[in-house]
């Protein structure tokens, strides 16, 4: 071979590469390892980590323990789809392509909006993803993110808008722990009001209003979403109002994997469909008539558009929104809605237990979906200890988030918590300490 | 003599499972999960939340039975090519192969099942991977720090020019412009835009090269950065890179290294030490993790002490002197650019990334670009010839062909990547870099054997006499996949973008 290329020695490749740039050295790393010895390592440092295995997990907070059945990972496992990349090429990447499809139909009607994109990284990109997208379809430059968003997505949409001609307003939460109303901070200048449903709390937010005084002013309404299984009980956000639906779908059949990759959504009104940032699906006929699919509208992206485009996402969550529809597929609309309800059964168990429990109280006592704000008698860091003891995650210590609470946790209860483990948590946080 | 691909290349004989969309198989009742008996008492969702909050239907979700969603993806895979099953030349994607052992790894319940906002003290498995993994690649890369949560390299990049902007912005500059090469990756002036940047390009040489006298006319006051990708996405190692960057930094500017072609410099130069003030890496094409037909990717950016104060928070560090031993989540950065991404980036990724790099070592990722470097040119020297080759010289992990050998048979670059896919290939990348018209941009990577370029060069050159002897079947192409080419127009000018009962849809 490196007759053929016309070199003697291999280190010849290199030689357009001047000399002094060279690494003269070899890279100062470990010793390479064996498959076994890796794993020995690997599993030293797993075993270092709490999991839903090891700890009951009553921590949300953007992030879901949920059961995933075997199959998700079974399909979204075979080669085609994981050693394939973007589908550029639509006449051998069929597969992912339908898939998209089926991912951008499933959340469309999940949503109640008309169009989806293919995914971006997470719910907070996928926020500020939707900001930006109103701050070019209004033309206008002031955001408001109203009360109940989560804390990282409210720092990732910073992030996003510094060094732009954008303004962010944040809005808090009244005592119910739902935003503070919206309107008098609404005028002709505001891109659009950001409203996360469920609130960060948990609350359930009432979006009927912030609709209409959003549609009053000319802005456009965001609803953005953590928990996505709420939206199998929670009215569509489309059918209220929202015109940009954004957020995270990891409780969609996707590992927590300490936060990543999970699978930001963004759904949207066919009309702002040349504005959507990401890739798109559509559908088509080859040259002999048969039904396909392929990417499209690409002029809004930056392999085309360069400078211009609607965002610079190349690489996005292909696998993960695999995994979610093979999920969504697997449940069906009954599993979907059976599964929501059972983790509102299990948070309404708990909240209704707590309630009655000295020493502890619920911070809001409306509506939630499956997660809630519990105000504690003693200081939460205390209480996560003992769980962790105990093989409990007990839930986030809201102090460097909601300080203005008081000592309080945040209570997350998925299809994984046991009535008896939730009985277990309720003994932790009250005073009735077995 | 037909060389057809009967002869030449894989052979592929063609399957033809057909399957509806999956809502066409739905049938109401049917179902694929079962819960656990509820063991809390039931509950009204419509008395606990309202009936104007809950929904009456959930539209748009299949019925469908678990055999039916096993048959329905497996068979959806068998219309995807994919690296395991055979050579994916894409250029500038680096589509390696990607080892089972970092599935496997990511997979262990240790991993997949920690929750981010778990306490440091039930992290510390995973936190210490992270932070040995910033170690690795700041070695790697001669840099001095390491954030991995950008969730992709569009998004390192986003984060390296806000880096940028907070440095300028810090010491009271006001700086607007950033200085991009004409054969950069889309996603460097999409990146720049997106935070705020005027975008200037520069035009490369005759010869495929940046030049410095090119770099030092369009250097001014308000330039902030430039953006560059070395080797360059013509395959060429940037040879002026050291000057270059030197008459960035006297203008006051810094320079920001796109690291998609890191594979061809591993272990053989890095960019830290040519200068590079801030880069990202692309976990899924130098390390390995796969491409997930389109993600997830992760995108770690690297920066030189004095970007340092800027980085993303949070940042994974190591406890040391009276703090105790142990790792944590640090915020602790008042200048920080702030948060990327909802946690801590895509650290699924990260896990076989590491895995990737402990499996290796420094010699084993040596050889992953030398014979990345070998197969490339390798490659280019069986095409040349029959291929128009529009940049002479040596190519690193890369080379770029075009179509322009091939004027008069009416044969374009489309059509010799369509006519690849009869012989078993998935496509190179075309039309890109834009600098070449007709681009045909292939990378090998170190994954294949010499039989097996062998096997693609020959497939290559089957097409070429094709395209002299049998243009209309090239153009034809391809013939033996279960679709025939497109109709791109057709879904960009009437877009559907979802399955409707009623919809334009039809049953194929």
């Amino acid at each position: 071979m490196l007759a053929a290329v016309g070199v003697e020695e291999i280190e010849h490749l290199f030689d357009s590469i001047p000399a002094d740039a060279r690494l003269s050295r070899p890279l100062d790393l470990p010793r390479p390892l064996s498959e076994q010895e890796l794993f020995a390592r690997l599993r030293e440092l797993a075993a270092r980590n709490a999991t839903p295995e090891s700890h009951t997990c009553f921590l949300g907070a953007g992030a879901y323990a949920h059961f995933v059945p075997s199959v998700v990972s079974a399909l979204a496992s075979r080669a085609e789809f994981l050693t394939s990349y973007t589908p550029y090429q639509p006449e051998i990447s069929q597969g992912t392509l339908q898939a998209i499809f089926e991912w951008q139909t499933m959340i469309c009607g999940i949503t109640g909006l008309e169009v989806s994109n293919a995914s971006l990284y997470d719910g907070a990109s996928a926020t500020a993803e939707a900001v930006l997208m109103a701050i070019r379809l209004t033309r206008r430059h002031r955001v408001l993110l109203a009360g109940g968003l989560h804390p990282h997505w409210r720092d990732v949409v910073r992030t996003y808008l510094q060094g732009l001609d954008a303004e962010v307003v944040e809005l808090g939460v009244g005592t119910d722990g739902r935003s503070e109303p919206v309107d008098s901070h609404l005028d002709g200048e505001v891109a659009c009001v950001v409203v996360q449903q469920p609130a960060f709390l948990g609350p359930v937010q009432d979006l009927a209003p912030v609709a209409a005084a959003a549609r009053e002013h000319g802005a456009l309404l965001v609803v953005a979403v953590a928990e996505a299984l709420s939206l199998g009980l929670l009215r569509a956000p489309g059918e209220l109002g929202a015109d940009i639906v954004c957020g995270e779908a990891q409780s969609f059949g996707i590992p927590l994997s300490f936060g990543g990759p999970h699978l930001g959504f963004l759904a949207a009104r066919r009309r702002f469909v040349r504005q959507l940032p990401g890739r798109l699906v559509g559908e088509t006929v080859d040259a002999r008539g048969r039904r396909g699919y392929v990417l499209t509208l690409s002029t809004r992206e930056q392999h085309i558009r360069r400078e211009r485009a609607t965002s610079n996402i190349c690489t996005n969550q292909g696998l993960c929104l695999l995994m979610a529809t093979i999920y969504l597929s697997l449940l069906g609309p009954h599993g979907l809605r059976t599964l929501a309800r059972d983790n509102l059964a299990r948070a309404h168990y708990a909240r209704t237990r707590i309630a009655a429990t000295p020493g502890v109280e619920l911070v809001h006592p409306g509506p939630v979906f499956n997660e809630f704000a519990v105000r504690t008698d003693r200081p939460p860091a205390e209480i996560l200890e003992e769980g962790a003891s105990r093989g409990l995650l007990a839930g986030l210590d809201l102090e460097p988030h909601a300080p203005e609470l008081g000592p309080a946790l945040l209570v997350c209860t998925t299809e994984l918590a046991s009535r008896k483990e939730i009985d277990r948590l309720v003994n932790l946080l009250g005073k009735n300490r077995p | 003599m037909s060389r057809g691909p009967e002869k030449v290349g894989n052979t592929t004989r063609g399957i033809a499972y057909e399957e509806p969309l999956l809502f066409e198989r739905s049938r109401p009742g049917r179902r694929g999960f079962a819960l656990p008996p509820l063991d809390v008492p039931e509950v009204e969702p419509e008395a606990l939340l309202g009936a104007e909050a809950c929904r009456e239907t959930i539209p748009d979700l299949p019925e469908v039975s678990e055999v039916d969603v096993v048959r329905h993806f497996t068979r959806l895979s068998t219309w995807n090519a994919a690296v395991d099953l055979g050579l994916y030349p894409l250029g500038s994607c680096t589509m390696k192969y990607n080892p089972r052992q970092n599935e496997a790894a990511a997979a262990l319940p240790g991993f997949a099942g920690a929750h981010p906002l778990a306490p440091a003290s039930l992290s510390q498995g995973i936190l210490q991977l992270m932070a040995e993994l910033e170690r690795h690649l700041a070695e790697i890369s001669g840099l001095d720090r390491v954030s991995l949560q950008p969730a992709a390299g569009a998004q390192g990049e986003l984060a390296g020019i806000m880096m940028i902007r907070a440095y300028h912005r810090h010491r009271g500059e006001s700086r607007d412009r950033v200085l991009i090469p004409d054969s950069a990756h889309g996603t460097n002036p999409a990146s720049a835009a997106l935070n705020g940047y005027r975008v200037q390009t520069l035009e490369s040489g005759p010869d495929g090269l940046l030049h410095p006298e090119t770099v030092a006319a369009a250097m001014g006051p308000d330039v902030a950065a430039l953006m560059i990708t070395n080797p360059n996405t013509l395959g060429l190692f940037e040879t002026h890179i050291e000057p270059i960057c030197e008459i960035v930094h006297t203008g006051g500017g810094l320079v920001y290294g796109d690291g998609a072609n890191l594979n061809a410099l591993l272990g053989i130069a890095r960019p830290g030490d040519l200068g590079i003030d801030v880069m990202h890496f692309n976990l899924h094409k130098t390390f390995s993790t796969p491409h997930g037909g389109g993600g997830p990717g992760a995108g770690p950016v690297g920066v030189k002490n004095i970007l340092a104060p800027y980085l993303p928070v949070p940042v994974v560090r190591e406890l040391a002197g009276d703090e105790g031993e142990g790792f944590v989540l640090d915020y602790d950065f008042p200048h920080s650019i702030g948060r990327l991404h909802a946690h801590h980036g895509n650290v699924g990724m990260m896990i076989r990334a590491w895995a990737y790099i402990r499996s290796l070592g420094a010699e084993g990722l040596r050889r992953c670009a030398e014979m990345a470097v070998l197969n490339a040119n390798y490659l280019l020297s069986r095409l040349r010839g029959t291929y128009h080759v529009p940049y002479e010289g040596r190519v690193m992990h890369e080379c770029v062909l075009s179509d322009r050998l091939l004027q008069g048979t009416g044969v374009t670059t489309l059509d010799v990547a369509k006519r690849l896919i009869d012989y078993g290939y998935h496509p190179p990348t075309i039309y890109f870099p834009l600098v070449v018209q007709g681009a045909i941009m292939i990378e090998p990577t170190e994954s294949e054997s010499l039989e097996g370029l062998d096997r693609f060069a020959e497939a290559m050159l089957a097409v070429a006499e094709e395209a002299r002897t049998d243009p209309e079947r090239v153009r034809a192409a391809p013939t033996r996949t279960r679709l025939a080419r497109l109709d791109e127009t057709r879904a960009a000018r009437r877009p559907v973008l979802r399955w409707q009962p009623a919809g334009p849809s039809k049953r194929p």
